[in-house]
């Protein structure tokens, strides 16, 4: 970056300063009486639960809403007096950035910085090093409605930064963006804070979180910590543990540590379970537990995502009322889903490159791969929204290509958009998902009176879909994907921007149904969920370059060290060893 | 399995709630119509009242200021504005403050009383042509009356002066000029209305369709629902029949409403076969929602949508007949609107307000519909089904 | 306060980006070429040939019940004229099933004691016409021109009637009475119409709908800066959309262009003002597309084709609809066309048409202003 050093006294003073600050809409206050200081040269991550009033705080920082009570002064100006200078001093990138799709990316580009009046030589640095600093260089030309969803980000975040802001604010800049990607935005922004820039990142992912250097907590529209995120972590010491390889089978196994009274919170990593305890519980419940399925209870640190949950008065219950109702799954074969050398063209461009893998029944198998690896195309082939070039793809044993009705019957779908209907209220998106697969009369009925009381959908049932809270508009559009008990589900990055809590309640009714025999098939970003796969197969490219457990992809990433890396750095590892690769034959060329 | 099955049941409810829910789609749907049937119905009129016309009248003698104070009198003319030169009358008809101008010569009441020919210079707005044509004819029936009042005396009220009708429309000048009978059958007194209200009442329905249709494939593209759909067991018959239902109801009732208002709202008398127009009704719909689908299917967007039902639309409903007949087209374009369901169901429509149109007539004209329904459904089908590619 | 300045004041160069962002969507999106420069043409093309108010060639019959000389000479002349295209009959009840169906548009009955009438000397009706009242307009001609042909036929008879009043009527402006001549100014108003209105009311909805508005509400960009980047590629577009039907109009379709260009761009600029501020309003006031299109059609499309003095006299419009027009800026926008077309600079006109033209633009983007804040929450 060209922005000069930022002394070593101006990294710590206040570059917003937030004092009593409320902000209501209506009746309802979306913040409450909230203080709170962001510092230059900082990384402030703001975490919380949807609806916790992040969007608004980050739109109040912005100048764009002003504060019902209290004040917000940005490096020194009021925001609500003094409002013009604002946008002159700050970089603001909103959840859906403002990339207009039918621009390229320099006319993206020019225009954010013509709107802040940058002179010509200016321009022509600011582009250069902007774009080298993104890695948007070749694409230049390229629309930015054709970008994948990571480089839409960093294109956002290149306009953001057009006029060097003094402070930054990024909306979930995380969202949808796949690990190499996500390195790319690290990268970018500890370069600017170590200029000097103040820097907030709103984000529901904790990971995330963790890589900040103070965090601010917020809860139904209040701040419940304010600090480094290892203070928030120091008070969860000695309460985390590892349950390594229990048996009969780590989905029951977590299902059942869940209901335990002593135990917050759990997740599962990969052929281990984690499990969390509440404050002052005695290890010797999990101890006796893990000894009854044929493990120990191994110590380990604890993450800042223990924290959050256990702040937020810990995770849902290990019990899916919605499998526990649900009848065992039949299936014919023992294959779910099948795909032999499925290839998809676009023209010039192939999507996807003979891909072929089976999935068992009764297995969660995971899709993953960079933005525009091809994952989605082979998940569209397999769910009948794209016909293949080449190949076949079979669902329950019935070919998509020639049995497409009977086969799309047999499957669930559920969208990252949540693809609901808008104009129709909850209880008549219902009705439709049922009476689409079918279900008619008193089946029809009953099936859902019983999604609207696993879900706790009655509050919601005459709002439309578009004024749910996130979580249950996720709620909502899983209860319409699994109305008619299909054997076979698919998953299109189901949780993504979804918080912690939410995303546990998901997992455990996936898991509740796994355990029943359902097939899962899921796409992701975001590897914490990754560790739930029974197999990952990794895409890249078009090819899928590893198809393994997600512990053993981690052991073939580890090269021998003692310590397994994470599946984010596996997933990074996997894709530069084909760079590399592919480098290679190159490099030697030239030599 | 009942029929329809459930899934076709689920997605028609799916259809009537996505554009009925909504109060503002709602309103969209019925307060629009309903406010432009009675503005425009009022509006569009070829009957001509309130003009003004300019009188130069350089005649002294009695003959001259009988005509002007005729013209005065006429219930046609709002008022009358006197010019003294040619110039002056130039003017006049530059800035548009008249339609026409009369220019009486200095010799108008000594020709006259000569038993000579007089001629009166009658200059008229060419900008305004069409309007001007027909004040034309009512001058000319004016001074009709004047020759022949001139050879026989008046009794009484002159009846040949245009009269205010009964309820409150023009009796045009029956031109019962020198030697010519004439009727009008059908709409005897030439009552505008009565050829403007049952024919608008097409149009809207024809728009209200086209837009409700064209944007329903378009909005669940481009909301993602579309996707949620396409994974279901719904084929892509099922589908596009299914978009059939909520524009087929939404446009039969509103063409039902429209026919009530023309019987009952404006009186325009209704003589043929309802049941005979209530299945030209559901024809044209088909008809139209086959071509709004087609629409829908192409555009990616809801802006495309509404776009192409307007570069659709506006071009289909000046073929239609409705501004001007097709017949006074050139012959490619008639061909074009043979092509157009609008063209067919105005003369069904129209038929069957005024003329007690016979079955085999509107069978002549309902068996054009059905082709282009069969052919525009195909199409959508077709479509959709290559979404799936 | 030099600072205050940059955050505030009009920077041209910030609304030149604004500008240059927006031509190029309009550029790229076929739905708005389609629009903009597809449609004017077959608007033009359909208001040359299609709708036209000439009446030639109108399909009637001529009865003929009497075989007589004058009965025949009198059908000759109706089958001559150039108005109408003659099909003969010889029973009136053959043709009442044709009029029904509305193959013809009227017919002519021509009696069997015809020659005894016109022998008579007594004024009487000598034929009968009948014509299809579903259509007024057209009945009205058959009627007229029907006498037209009578009176010529007469008075090329040996024994002259006698001398009375006639009317010598000559139309100014455009004296063969084309239609096309005043449709097509009046056709371009609507297309600028379109342009101005439709266009603008979708373009910032979409902003609204696609989140854009709130990436660009967080830069120094300031409102009048952002309106104004929207409105002058489209201010632009209607210019050029006008220059290029005005040269279609003079070339293609032989429309006289008697007043001078600078009269008709000014009068377009003039034009542009209220139609885009009523695009503008109706973006801010329904920010979806879908509410956004109708209220488009609805207050700004249907009025300049109805209720404009285009196709229909506004004169002749029931009171409450006529003080109604006044609120159009349509109406002032015909009117000026025609006259710049047909009749030419008649300034005292144009002056007084631009003058409400921009006092009504000036009511709507006052209304606009009020309605629009830079911030979210207002």
């Amino acid at each position: 970056m060209s922005v000069t050093a930022a002394s070593p006294e101006a990294a710590h003073t206040a570059a917003i300063e937030i004092i009593g600050l409320t902000k209501r809409f209506g009746a309802v206050d979306a913040l409450r009486d909230l203080t709170a200081r962001i510092e230059a040269g900082r990384l402030t991550g703001l975490v919380g639960p949807d609806g916790a009033g992040k969007t608004t705080l980050m739109r109040l920082m912005a100048g764009l809403m002003r504060p019902s009570a209290g004040t917000i002064r940005v490096l020194g100006h009021d925001t609500a007096r003094d409002a013009g200078r604002i946008p002159a001093l700050t970089g603001y990138m909103p959840q859906r950035f403002g990339l207009y799709e039918d621009l390229t990316v320099i006319e993206n580009l020019r225009l954010y910085a013509r709107l802040r009046a940058l002179g010509r030589t200016e321009l022509t640095a600011g582009f250069d090093r902007l774009l080298t600093f993104t890695r948007l260089g070749p694409f230049t030309a390229r629309l930015a409605g054709r970008l994948s969803g990571g480089m839409k980000q960093k294109l956002g975040l290149a306009c953001a930064l057009m006029a060097e802001p003094r402070v930054l604010l990024l909306d979930e800049p995380g969202v949808g963006v796949d690990p190499v990607s996500r390195q790319d935005l690290w990268r970018m922004v500890n370069a600017l804070t170590a200029d000097g820039v103040a820097v907030v990142w709103a984000t529901a992912y904790l990971d995330e979180a963790e890589r900040c250097d103070t965090v601010i907590l917020l809860n139904a529209g209040q701040v419940q910590f304010s600090g480094p995120p290892d203070e928030l972590t120091a008070t969860l010491a000695d309460r985390s543990f590892r349950l390594p390889q229990p048996r009969p089978d780590r989905r029951l196994v977590l299902s059942r540590a869940l209901d335990l009274p002593s135990v917050c919170d759990g997740v599962i990593q990969g052929e281990a379970v984690r499990v969390v305890l509440r404050q002052g519980a005695d290890r010797q419940e999990i101890d006796t537990f893990a000894e009854s399925v044929g493990t120990a209870a191994v110590p380990v640190p604890p993450r800042f995502e223990d924290g959050f949950v256990d702040l937020l008065g810990g995770g849902p219950g290990g019990t899916s009322v919605l499998a526990e109702r649900m009848a065992p799954v039949s299936l014919a074969g023992e294959l779910a889903v099948e795909c032999r050398a499925l290839t998809r063209r676009f023209g010039e461009f192939t999507a996807t490159d003979r891909v072929s893998f089976q999935v068992a029944k009764g297995e969660i198998f995971g899709l993953l791969g960079p933005n525009g690896a091809g994952k989605s195309t082979t998940f569209k082939m397999l769910c009948g929204l794209l016909k293949p070039t080449a190949g076949e793809a079979l669902v329950t044993g019935l070919n998509l290509r020639t049995a497409a009705s009977a086969a799309k019957s047999r499957l669930g779908y559920m969208a990252q958009k949540f693809s609901l209907y808008g104009l129709l209220s909850v209880r008549q998106n219902l009705e439709f998902s049922a009476g689409v697969y079918g279900l008619d009369g008193a089946a029809k009925h009953t099936r859902i009176e019983e999604m609207i009381e696993i879900f706790h959908l009655q509050a919601y049932l005459k709002s439309s879909p578009d004024e749910l809270p996130l979580g249950y508009r996720q709620r909502l559009a899983l209860a319409c994907a699994v109305m008619h008990e299909p054997p076979v589900l698919f998953l299109d990055e189901p949780t993504s921007g979804v918080d912690p809590i939410t995303r546990r309640e998901f997992w455990t009714h996936i898991n509740g149904m796994v355990r029943k025999g359902v097939t899962v098939l899921v796409t992701t970003h975001f590897m914490d969920e990754a560790e739930y796969c029974d197999r990952v197969a990794l895409m890249y490219r078009a090819r899928v370059i590893a198809l393994d457990a997600p512990d053993a992809l981690k052991r073939e990433a580890s090269a021998g060290d003692s310590e397994l890396p994470t599946m984010e750095n596996t997933f990074i590892h996997l894709i530069e060893a084909i760079d590399a690769a592919d480098n290679a034959p190159a490099a030697q060329e030239v030599a | 399995m009942s029929w329809p099955s459930p899934r076709i049941r689920a997605q028609i409810v799916k259809e009537l709630l996505s554009v009925w829910r909504d109060p503002k789609s709602r309103f969209l749907l019925i307060g629009p119509p309903i406010f432009q049937l009675l503005i425009f119905s009022f509006a569009a009129t070829l009957e001509l009242r309130n003009v003004a016309v300019g009188v130069c009248n350089r005649d002294n003698g009695r003959w001259g200021h009988e005509l002007v104070s005729r013209l005065g009198a006429a219930a046609f003319v709002r008022h009358l504005r006197p010019a003294h030169s040619a110039a002056e009358i130039r003017d006049m008809l530059d800035r548009r403050l008249v339609l026409a101008a009369i220019d009486i010569p200095e010799t108008f009441s000594r020709d006259l009383v000569a038993l000579r020919p007089a001629s009166v210079q009658v200059i008229l707005d060419g900008r305004r042509a069409n309007s001007a044509q027909i004040l034309l004819g009512y001058l000319n029936a004016l001074v009709g009356g004047l020759n022949a009042d001139r050879t026989s005396p008046p009794a009484g009220n002159d009846s040949r002066l245009p009269l205010e009708g009964a309820g409150g429309e023009w009796l045009p000048p029956a031109a019962d000029r020198d030697g010519l009978a004439v009727r009008h059958w059908f709409n005897p007194n030439l009552i505008y209305r009565w050829f403007i209200v049952p024919s608008l009442g097409g149009v809207l329905v024809m728009f209200a369709t086209l837009l409700v249709t064209a944007l329903s494939i378009a909005r669940e593209r481009e909301l993602g629902t579309f996707d949620q759909l396409l994974v279901s067991p719904c084929t892509p018959t099922e589908i596009v029949l299914t978009k059939l239902v909520p524009a087929l109801l939404i446009g039969t009732v509103m063409g039902l409403v429209m026919a009530a208002a023309g019987v009952f709202g404006f009186g325009v008398p209704f003589t043929g076969s309802f049941p005979l127009l209530f299945c030209s009704l559901l024809l044209f719909i088909v008809s139209i929602v086959g071509i709004g689908l087609m629409i829908s299917s192409i555009c990616s967007t809801q802006q495309q949508a509404i776009l192409g039902t307007f570069a659709m639309g506006v071009p289909a409903v000046l073929m239609s007949g409705f501004a001007t007949p097709v017949e006074n087209m050139p012959q490619l374009l008639q061909g074009i609107a043979q092509i157009i369901p609008l063209t067919h169901y105005l003369i069904i429509l129209q038929g069957s307000f005024l003329k007690a149109l016979p079955a085999s007539e509107i069978l002549a004209h309902a068996w054009p519909m059905a082709a282009i329904a069969a052919v525009t459904l195909s199409a959508a089908t077709v479509f959709v089904r290559s979404k799936l590619q | 306060m030099k600072l205050r300045l940059i955050g505030y004041g009009p920077n041209v160069g910030r609304v030149a980006a604004l500008a240059w962002k927006e031509s190029l969507q309009i550029v790229r999106d076929p739905s708005v070429i389609l629009v903009a420069f597809v449609l004017p043409v077959v608007l033009l093309l359909l208001f040359a040939y299609a709708v036209s108010l000439d009446i030639k060639q109108v399909r009637i019959s001529v009865v003929a019940e009497s075989d007589g000389v004058e009965a025949q000479s009198l059908a000759a002349a109706f089958a001559a004229t150039r108005y109408f295209a003659v099909s003969p009959a010889r029973d009136r009840r053959e043709v009442a099933g044709e009029l029904v169906a509305g193959r013809i548009r009227g017919f002519v009955v021509i009696p069997q004691d015809f020659e005894q009438r016109v022998a008579a000397s007594t004024p009487g009706p000598l034929v009968q016409v009948v014509t299809d009242g579903t259509q007024p307009n057209t009945a009205n001609f058959v009627a007229s021109y029907a006498g037209g042909v009578l009176a010529g036929w007469q008075d090329s008879r040996p024994s002259p009637r006698t001398a009375g009043v006639s009317l010598v009527p000559r139309f100014w402006f455009n004296p063969e009475i084309e239609s096309r001549r005043f449709l097509i100014p009046g056709a371009i108003a609507v297309v600028m119409t379109i342009i101005g209105t439709l266009l603008t009311a979708l373009v910032v909805a979409r902003e609204w709908e696609r989140g854009t508005m709130e990436a660009i509400l967080s830069t120094p960009a300031s409102v009048g800066e952002i309106i104004a980047g929207k409105l002058l590629p489209y201010f632009v577009l209607g210019l050029g959309a006008t220059a290029f039907s005005t040269i279609l109009a003079v070339t293609v379709f032989g429309v006289p262009l008697r007043g001078s260009w600078l009269s008709l761009t000014a009068l377009s600029a003039a034009f542009l003002f209220p139609a885009l501020a009523q695009g503008l309003l109706i973006s801010t006031l329904a920010r979806n597309q879908f509410i956004a299109s109708q209220l488009a059609l609805f207050s700004g499309f249907l009025p300049a084709f109805l209720l404009s003095g285009f196709l229909f006299e506004i004169d002749s419009m029931p009171a409450p609809i006529r003080a109604l027009t006044y609120l159009i800026p349509a109406r002032y926008f015909v009117s000026s066309l025609q006259t710049i077309f047909l009749a030419g600079d008649v300034w005292t006109l144009l002056l007084r048409n631009a003058a409400a033209m921009i006092v009504v633009g000036l009511v709507l983007f006052v209304l606009v202003r009020l309605k629009t804040h830079k911030r979210l929450d207002a």
